[in-house]
């Protein structure tokens, strides 16, 4: 066992878990934040997403332990209050899920694929980009239409702050 | 996941120390191919040492005619960055079309190449670019260092530091990418040194692991154009074989990508 100090959408928190397991598992299991999903369990599906200090990658591909000191974000802790973060809310008015188990995924990695593109995206690059999370639904379309609607959002979005 | 201790090593001698006093330890740089045995409960370490935080293993550093990337810099960092940009545009090619953006911020250039897959994309980059691997022990050459499936020349403990490219005249890498795991059916690196030496190595096509290619090597240090492959023929004998592609199949890939990335690498 080991205590675990992180950040978790920006609160402090520190928690006792086995080395062996994964910081998708301390999220969920530990902390109750179960937005966050476990698809494949294979690293291949991304319905796992999460921010570890601003990048999007695949907790169950990381050790809890090699999350330690790090800043997390999850789909929990995007949202300001009762206002959806616009990628959420653009999901929303897209209807860019079905069942919805892949959509916080999505959402984690479309948001980091909007940050590094600066927002100039285009469809292609779009679909490109979000090769690492599957939606069994096969529900792209509207996933993709979502992306680039929010893409033109965060940038006002930014430009007004 | 079978019960382990995990490490975070703050130097290479401290992960090195970490290693001698553990029964059965297994190092961990970005642990994308790592994590995914072990939850599988194919390895079992009793120890897992994280060289990810080491700051002497991360870095570009390019001067004069050499490329040095530390080992445990990202698939990410080197995609962005302005010297491999610059040096061996290649590589970056070669980076993008590997594995999801998700893994490319964990995995990392040391690892790919200590675990040796046989369809992994960075050790046809390093075979073909004539590379020199780098550990706390010494160098060895990239010719020396990829001993077949999942194998290598490291010894028990052995660390890999980083990894030196010489700048070639030209170099382009091609796959064929398996749409699941986009791991490299087959792929193909191709590279024309200063000196006008030309090397071409294949992932994914042989039972042993990345392989030079002799045939087109000839072909193209005659003529150094997608023509010059038409007519080399690539054996199948010891080629792989599964229910993605036959050994003919591959076989066919080999030429193909090869004329491909000669067409990339201008």
């Amino acid at each position: 066992m080991s205590t675990v100090k992180l950040t978790v959408n920006g609160k402090a928190v520190a928690v006792d878990v086995e080395d062996r397991t994964l910081l998708v598992h301390l999220l969920r299991d530990h902390l109750n934040l179960t937005g966050t999903h476990v698809g494949c369990d294979t690293s291949q599906c991304g319905a796992c997403v999460v921010h570890v200090d601003g990048k999007a990658v695949k907790s169950c591909t990381m050790l809890a332990g090699e999350a330690a000191g790090t800043s997390v974000t999850t789909i929990e802790g995007i949202a300001k209050g009762d206002e959806l973060h616009p990628m959420q809310a653009a999901f929303r008015d897209n209807h860019g899920l079905q069942c919805g188990y892949c959509t916080p995924g999505m959402i984690m990695s479309a948001i980091d694929i909007v940050h590094r593109y600066g927002g100039q995206l285009d469809e292609p690059t779009v679909r490109q980009e979000l090769e690492g999370n599957i939606c069994r639904c096969t529900g792209y379309h509207n996933i993709v239409k979502a992306v680039l609607d929010a893409a033109g959002r965060m940038k006002v979005s930014q430009a007004a702050e | 996941m079978y019960q382990t201790t995990y490490h975070r090593a703050s130097s290479v001698d401290e992960a090195a120390s970490l290693f001698g006093k553990s029964s059965e330890a297994k190092f961990l740089a970005g642990g994308q191919t790592l994590l995914p045995v072990m939850k599988q409960r194919l390895a079992s370490p009793s120890d897992v040492i994280d060289l990810g935080k080491i700051r002497e293993l991360q870095g570009v550093e390019l001067s004069g005619d050499t490329l040095t990337i530390k080992a445990a810099t990202t698939y990410h960092d080197i995609m962005q960055n302005a010297d491999v940009k610059k040096a061996i545009p290649a590589i970056v090619h070669l980076t993008s079309v590997l594995g999801d953006p998700a893994v490319r911020y964990r995995g990392t250039i040391g690892g790919s190449i200590a675990n040796n897959d046989p369809a992994a994309d960075y050790p046809a980059a390093l075979l073909a670019l004539g590379a020199t691997v780098k550990t706390n022990k010494r160098s060895i050459a990239a010719d020396d260092f990829f001993k077949g499936l999942f194998t290598t020349a490291l010894e028990d403990g052995e660390i890999i530091t980083a990894i030196s490219f010489p700048v070639p005249a030209k170099a382009g890498y091609e796959k064929m990418r398996h749409p699941a795991s986009r791991f490299a059916l087959t792929g193909v690196f191709v590279a024309q040194t200063k000196a006008g030496e030309v090397r071409v190595a294949a992932t994914g096509a042989s039972q042993s692991g990345v392989m030079r290619v002799g045939a087109i090597e000839a072909a193209l240090k005659s003529n150094w154009s997608p023509s010059a492959i038409d007519n080399v023929s690539i054996s199948a004998n010891g080629l792989l074989a599964d229910i993605h592609g036959t050994a003919e199949y591959r076989a066919n890939l080999v030429k193909v990508l090869a004329q491909r990335a000669v067409a990339a690498a201008g």
